[in-house]
């Protein structure tokens, strides 16, 4: 398995540890990631409203790349994800959005280039049960509130691989990792997203009823698989309880860590350690006596 | 897109329609979208609301309202509509309306935020969110917010101090400028 790898802007910063956790458990199970040479920013939600022709035009440079590299495109980041999609469908159905892309990148493209989340690629090609057969390090009693966020899934005509109210790719790779998906209802409500930078007291709002209703459902702790989805609930975690109400400190981890975890790779592998609210406890916690020989541990 | 009505031969909803791709007119005000967006409690109009003001011509009401900035883009009326209106893409159409005919905004900062972003994104090829930040700040002013992450940020190696730049920077420069003049095109 083979895939072109559109990291992203957050995944070399805010998100560096969502790259690196990325890399390394894609590495553990032998996915083959091969970088987008000169990959460029896809524009996020800044492009998609202040210009309609750079919201494309800006995927479809990197799609063109990975149109050259011959290989499916893998992404991490959820809005990259998005935006990637959405401009390569607009291509591929609209005459007129095709002709005037191409206008502006200069080059043909037609939008025959697939695009999966690394989620797609872990549950669907590579496959649940391939993924519990190489666990080497349960995380048996860890409870996680699988929080999925807006553009994973939605809308439906775009991202398409999984239910968008009522995903569940991510509770499936959490049961194989041995630890236990709680049910909760904000899976895929919004945590305000880029309002962040603009109106972040709407996202301690948000993050704070998003927190508290984990810890109602028994979380322990979050998973994610977008930075800022990562980013509203643990850098400003802190702000939320100060608005709106004390909670217990609740660990915002992405997907990729808790796997990295189970196949047996060390923190430092998967830049566990870089969370504002950090997970040490509750992860030293739940490590067992028999730490897998892989990857060594910090 | 097809099947679209022209309600009202409402100037406003004619032109939103073409801008944004999607049948604002099948609008039926049954409220679906308003009761999921997230962001409805700090809005000034809910999404609903906006698709009537729409329909209705109100121009200065709809681009100079708040609520066109306080959506996130989740998408979440969009997936439910039941008219299948892409009720997040008429909120783009309505944001980049409202940016060309230089209304006066309610507040700049998610204009500024948007700007000092692609403005980065231009000159690097990707964001460098040091100085998209501290663009960011100085065009709105809001020097002092979250100052307090900045150290945590830095300490957690999230800030980078210096550009990733890409080696396709000088592309992309030159696709601003051609989106720019398509952008012109009648």
């Amino acid at each position: 398995m083979k895939y072109a790898f559109f990291p992203g802007c957050s995944l070399d910063a805010t998100a560096w540890d969502f790259g690196r956790s990325t890399r390394a458990t894609c590495r553990a199970l032998g996915i083959e990631l091969v970088d987008i040479p000169d990959w460029v920013c896809c524009g996020s939600t800044p492009a998609h409203a202040s210009s309609a022709s750079l919201a494309v035009a800006l995927p479809v440079l990197n799609l063109q790349k990975a149109e050259a590299m011959g290989l499916p495109v893998m992404t991490a980041c959820a809005s990259c994800y998005a935006r990637l999609r959405t401009a390569n469908q607009k291509v591929r159905n609209e005459a007129e959005e095709r002709q005037r892309t191409e206008r502006i990148t200069g080059k043909p493209y037609n939008g025959q280039v697939e695009i999966h989340h690394v989620l797609d690629v872990l549950v669907n090609h590579f496959g649940v049960e391939q993924v519990r057969a190489r666990v080497a390090r349960p995380l048996e009693g860890l409870r996680v509130a699988c929080y999925y966020g807006c553009l994973l899934t939605r809308p439906p005509e775009i991202v398409a691989f999984d239910n968008p109210e009522h995903p569940t790719c991510m509770d499936d790779l959490v049961t194989a990792m041995g630890a236990e998906p709680v049910a909760w209802p904000f899976a895929t409500e919004c945590c305000g997203a880029s309002l962040s930078m603009t109106r972040s007291s709407v996202v301690g709002r948000l993050g704070h009823k998003l927190l508290s209703m984990a810890r109602r459902a028994g979380a322990d702790c979050i998973a994610v698989a977008c930075p800022l989805c990562q980013m509203n609930l643990d850098l400003r975690q802190s702000d939320a309880i100060k608005s709106h109400g004390d909670l217990p400190q609740t660990p915002v981890l992405y997907i990729t860590q808790l796997l990295g975890l189970a196949l047996g790779l060390s923190n430092k592998e998967l830049g566990i350690g870089a969370q504002s609210v950090s997970a040490s406890s509750l992860l030293a916690d739940r490590r067992p006596a028999t730490v897998a020989s892989t990857g060594g541990n910090p | 897109m097809a099947n679209t009505i022209q309600w009202n031969g409402s100037e406003l909803a004619m032109e939103v329609e073409h801008r944004s791709g999607t049948p604002v007119s099948a609008c039926f005000q049954c409220h679906k979208c308003s009761t999921g967006c997230p962001i409805g409690p700090e809005m000034d109009f809910l999404p609903s609301q906006v698709m009537r003001l729409v329909h209705l011509g109100m121009e200065s009401e709809v681009l100079g309202s708040q609520a066109i900035w306080l959506c996130a883009s989740c998408e979440a009326c969009t997936t439910r509509c039941p008219q299948s209106i892409d009720v997040a893409a008429t909120m783009d159409a309505l944001r980049i309306m409202a940016i060309d005919r230089q209304v006066t905004l309610p507040d700049a900062h998610g204009k500024q935020f948007n700007r000092s972003f692609l403005g980065s994104v231009r000159r690097h090829g990707r964001v460098f969110e040091m100085g998209m930040m501290t663009l960011y700040k100085l065009r709105t002013g809001d020097l002092f917010s979250d100052m307090d992450k900045v150290p945590q940020m830095l300490a957690k190696g999230k800030l980078p101090l210096l550009p990733n730049r890409s080696g396709s920077a000088g592309e992309v420069r030159e696709v601003f400028r051609r989106a720019e003049e398509e952008e012109k095109r009648p």
